[in-house]
């Protein structure tokens, strides 16, 4: 069991380096062309439909760290902040649940078994 | 794929917010019953993955690119219910402080990226297992054909939502016809980033990806999983 939860460890831990290696290296080579709903949208004729977004001028509005001057340092700078909080707030809630739920016991581990394996098997 | 505010009418966006607030309700119930210890961190691991690589546009066409919507990469890494609370709070930063997709468009956008991609791509990649051998090759296969369909079929949700109530005045048919073609594209991209990160988690462990879980990994004399389960 503690082997196991080792290679947990190491798995989240490496995947957390490649996520924060792609939000700060590789975003700002991203291409900055309208996405496929922009481009439909702007080919349409609707694209004058969007309203500007409430909190455009938020700090890290889109994807940038106000009063950081280098672009590519901006964006890779946005992308490290959004990916630890995306990270904080996701952990803490999934923690919050796997704190609250009733100690595992024999039944509760035959369900959740039981309904992975239904869900295989449908 | 974000959906700004002002595209769809007031009361498209309250019947999505109303049925995103549902879909997101019910999976936070059903995670709670089945969150394992190994499930909370991948399920975080899931969100900051899925951020980081909806930063990374790619060019899909002249002029054009799309981004990994992610819900069919979550949904099958945690499986249904975690997965879509995964790429919601990713929705929900990005809406909040990043200026990406509007606030009244946050059910929209949680129901066209996360909720209707993850269970439909999670649908079809149980689907296309069942009609291969049980192996990695036919995760990783299966999992670039889930994600390609879930872009075209969100942005399907996408034309009948703008059908209901779109503020354009563009036909329904030329919408329907220029979104699929433009997501398919897109859905390619998915498709390449879901196989392979599946495919990297699969290749290791895949006793912890979801859509893996039958899948053990190759016994080994005295590795950690064979001691772990004797």
């Amino acid at each position: 069991m503690t082997a196991t939860r080792k290679g947990l460890a190491a798995i989240v831990i490496g995947g957390l380096i490649v996520t924060l290696g792609l939000a700060f290296l590789v975003s700002p080579l991203a291409s900055s062309s309208p996405d496929g709903l922009e481009k439909v949208a702007t080919d349409e004729g609707f694209i004058d439909t969007a309203e500007d977004h409430e909190l455009a001028d938020s700090p890290l509005a889109e994807y940038g760290v106000d009063g950081v001057e280098d672009e590519s340092l901006s964006t890779g700078l946005a992308g490290i902040v959004g990916v630890a909080i995306t990270f904080g707030i996701a952990l803490l809630l999934f923690g919050i649940f796997h704190a609250r739920r009733p100690k595992a016991d024999g039944a509760s581990q035959t369900r959740a078994s039981a309904t992975a394996g239904s869900a295989r098997s449908s | 794929m974000h959906v700004p505010d002002g595209f769809l009418s007031a009361g498209v966006s309250v019947a999505t917010g109303v049925a995103s607030a549902g879909g997101i309700g019910y999976s936070l119930m059903r995670a709670k019953e089945s969150l394992s210890d190994r499930l909370a961190p991948m399920a975080g691991l899931v969100a900051a993955f899925v951020f980081a690589v909806q930063m990374l546009n790619f060019p899909v066409a002249a002029g054009t690119s799309g981004h990994l919507l992610g819900g069919a990469l979550a949904c099958i890494m945690v499986g249904p219910w975690a997965g879509t609370i995964a790429v919601a709070i990713v929705l929900v930063v990005q809406a909040l402080l990043f200026a990406d997709g509007g606030l009244t468009a946050l059910g929209t956008n949680i129901l066209l990226i996360s909720i209707i991609p993850g269970w439909s791509g999670l649908a079809i990649f149980f689907g296309i297992r069942k009609f291969l051998p049980a192996s990695r090759g036919s995760v990783v296969a299966a999992s670039f054909v889930a994600a390609l369909l879930s872009v075209v079929i969100a942005a399907f949700a996408f034309v009948l939502l703008y059908a209901i109530g779109g503020s354009g005045n563009a036909p329904v048919s030329t919408v329907l016809a220029a979104m699929l073609s433009v997501h398919f594209l897109v859905g390619i991209g998915e498709g390449l980033i879901t196989a392979m990160t599946v495919g990297a988690v699969v290749a290791v462990r895949p006793d912890l990806v979801y859509g893996a879980h039958d899948l053990m990994p190759e016994l080994q004399l005295g590795s950690d999983v064979a001691v772990g389960r004797s």
